[in-house]
């Protein structure tokens, strides 16, 4: 019974994902399925960073830096700039390892550091990727400097153009949809990779180093290598984005990777629940979608209550972002909604019978 | 690190060892041996350098000078901790270090981890390896759960056990990693009698398994009644290694515990009283 229901639910779901972009198209018009697209991306983000700062307990406020070495790598290789356009299938696992192998040049000299000092050395490191992307224009013009890279080629997979619209089993599919369903696809495959990972022995030991380090390493944890580990994991889901991202906009520029953008994955991780993936996913979905509901209500409904527009929308939407956080702060600080453990706690069948067994003898 | 083969060598020799932070000496020129299969108690007033030492056998700090041979292999002043754990050095901490926001049963399997080996590539297609290897990960720590006498659902979270519980975790955490040698640090302190006895039951268990124990504490009577043999530091030096009715007469470990002379001390009596010593908090912690 329990394992049907499961399977239905799952079958809903998998409906309901498929038809969100169409639903969403015919309800709230073309741009929020867009919306929808940058939804995507960042749950692969935040899933990337909480295994970072979520499993492994490693604060990282430069985060970006690996979105932004995944996008530039897939626009350098897949557009005018350097005159190179090879296949989506080589660009993308190429953005993704790149960011891997800085995630490892990241770790390898903030392995002692924790908490506080090792957030300032990854905001550091976070700044000086986006630097480099605005100054690697002269003497010789790699990155084309803070005017960025454009003209990247649309995703293309084989033949199948992912930037145009096509017609398929009788329905039109344009470009924003076909990316929602290839997004929809690698962030499953994200999530999958981080439910995998979680359950496992080295997401154990990743966890342990996040609750007492000394203790992990006296239990035999090669601490070095698992938080290594840690940083290529979050630092490759932050590069496949990445090169999602620059293949699906076109266009990419250093201004797209500040820390502004670090803060706001950290906040979805953060908000959500640390360490738990349907807690990342939540937050992901409120601060992305709930801002540009104020975008685009704020102002109508300023306009209806007032007669006229006292705040501008843009502006409202960091104040309500920032009491959103202070609230969640003070209310629920484990995050919307807390990693397993707590709950667990609460539907402990594995030795209940045993344990009421003693308590009786 | 080389191996040597002495076929009837001690557990565990320590040769000169010395360690000191800044112009103060923690410890200096310990000498002493661990046979196989001993409970070997490490006693003396607090700050004399026992915790310094146990961090020094498990990587944690690392020696100025000296060696050490474990299993007939011989470790330099400096060694990394899994590289001691592998060897079979197992621990417990003073102020209790648990995984404390995973359950008990996770905190041991975190144990197995350097006994077991799949990566990256096991715990994503969950091969048939992998989940052989995690089937027998958790029915090993369900078994050293129950065997530490944890009778809680395994779920609960480490940090909701009782004192006494955590304590008996941070037991079954230290066996998982199949250790040659177990290392205490006041597994007593804060227990009442009654948990004090069933610790001691278990300690007795444990060496009965073939494990051999290094217990630090400041329960005098627990020493004295467990112990095969007792090494007394004070002020980082090791001033009495004998067994535990040697140890109650031997003249400097009374005057260094008493700050009197013996002569003094037997006027008044005629053994070590077996009450506790005063146990405050040590602060030579990592």
């Amino acid at each position: 019974m329990r394992q049907r229901d499961t399977w239905l639910v799952l079958v809903v779901l998998a409906i309901g994902l498929l038809a969100l972009p169409f639903m969403t198209d015919a309800l709230l018009g073309r741009g929020w399925v867009r919306i929808l697209d940058f939804t995507l991306l960042y749950i692969m983000l935040a899933l990337g960073l909480n295994i970072v700062v979520g499993y492994a307990g490693l604060l990282d406020l430069g985060y970006i830096a690996f979105f932004a070495v995944g996008a530039y790598c897939y626009a350098l290789l897949g557009s005018p700039q350097l005159g190179l356009h090879f296949p989506f299938w080589v660009i993308l696992p190429l953005s993704a390892l790149l960011a891997c192998l800085f995630g490892v040049l990241l770790g390898a000299p903030t392995l002692r550091l924790r908490g506080d000092y090792l957030a300032i050395v990854t905001l550091g490191f976070g700044e000086i990727i986006r630097i480099f992307l605005n100054n690697l224009n002269s003497p010789i013009n790699i990155t084309n400097g803070p005017q960025g890279i454009g003209m990247i080629d649309p995703i293309h997979l084989g033949s199948f153009s992912l930037g145009s619209t096509h017609e398929l089993f009788g329905l039109t599919l344009p470009p924003v949809h076909l990316h929602y369903y290839l997004f929809l696809f690698f962030t499953l495959l994200v999530i999958f990779v981080s439910l995998r990972l979680e359950g496992s022995r080295i997401g154990r030991a990743w966890m342990a180093i996040r609750e007492d380090e000394i203790a992990a390493k006296a239990m035999g944890i090669n601490t070095r290598n698992i938080k290594l580990l840690a940083f290529a994991m979050g630092a490759t889901f932050g590069g496949l984005a990445g090169g999602l991202f620059a293949g699906f906009q076109g266009f990419v520029s250093p201004e797209s990777f500040g820390l502004a953008e670090s803060i706001t994955v950290l906040c979805m991780v953060v908000l959500g629940g640390m360490g738990n993936i349907s807690g990342v996913l939540l937050g992901c979905l409120l601060l992305v979608v709930l801002p540009e509901v104020l975008r685009h209500g704020s102002g109508p409904a300023q306009q209806l209550l007032f007669g006229r527009s006292f705040v501008d929308p843009e502006s409202l939407r960091m104040l309500l972002f920032g009491l959103a956080l202070i609230v969640v702060m003070l209310w629920r600080p484990a995050g919307l909604w807390p990693s397993r453990q707590h709950r667990s706690e609460l539907t402990a069948k594995d030795n209940l019978t045993k344990s009421s067994r003693d308590d009786r003898t | 690190m080389m191996t040597s083969a002495k076929p009837h060598a001690p557990l565990l020799e320590l040769s000169d060892i010395g360690k000191s932070f800044g112009g103060l000496s923690a410890l200096s020129d310990i000498s002493l041996h661990i046979r196989r299969g001993e409970i070997y108690g490490l006693i003396g007033p607090n700050g004399a350098g026992k915790t310094t030492l146990f961090n020094i056998l498990t990587g944690l700090y690392r020696a100025d000078g000296g060696r050490f041979t474990f299993d007939n292999t011989e470790y330099g002043g400096h060694c990394k901790s899994h590289t001691l754990a592998r060897a079979g050095i197992a621990r417990t901490f003073q102020n209790i270090r648990l995984f404390s926001n995973m359950t008990a049963l996770e905190n041991v399997m975190v144990g197995r981890h350097l006994r077991t080996r799949s990566g990256i590539w096991g715990a994503l297609t969950r091969n048939a390896a992998t989940r052989a290897e995690e089937r027998e990960t958790l029915q090993r720590a369900r078994e050293l759960l129950s065997y530490v006498g944890i009778n809680r659902p395994h779920q609960t979270l480490a940090k909701n056990l009782s004192y006494g519980e955590q304590r008996r975790l941070e037991i079954a955490r230290a066996l998982a990693t199949d250790p040659k040698l177990i290392a205490l640090d006041e597994p007593v302190a804060g227990m009442n009698s009654t948990e004090t006895d069933s610790l001691k039951k278990l300690l007795r268990d444990i060496r009965a398994g073939g494990t051999t124990v290094l217990i630090i504490e400041h329960d005098v009577k627990l020493i004295l009644s467990l112990c095969d043999r007792v090494a007394v530091l004070d002020q980082g030096k090791k001033i009495a290694e004998d067994t535990p009715d040697q140890i109650k007469c031997n003249s400097a470990v009374i005057s260094a515990y008493f700050g009197i002379e013996p002569a003094a001390y037997e006027q008044n009596s005629t053994k070590l009283p077996t009450a506790r010593l005063p146990d405050q908090a040590n602060h030579d912690h990592p």
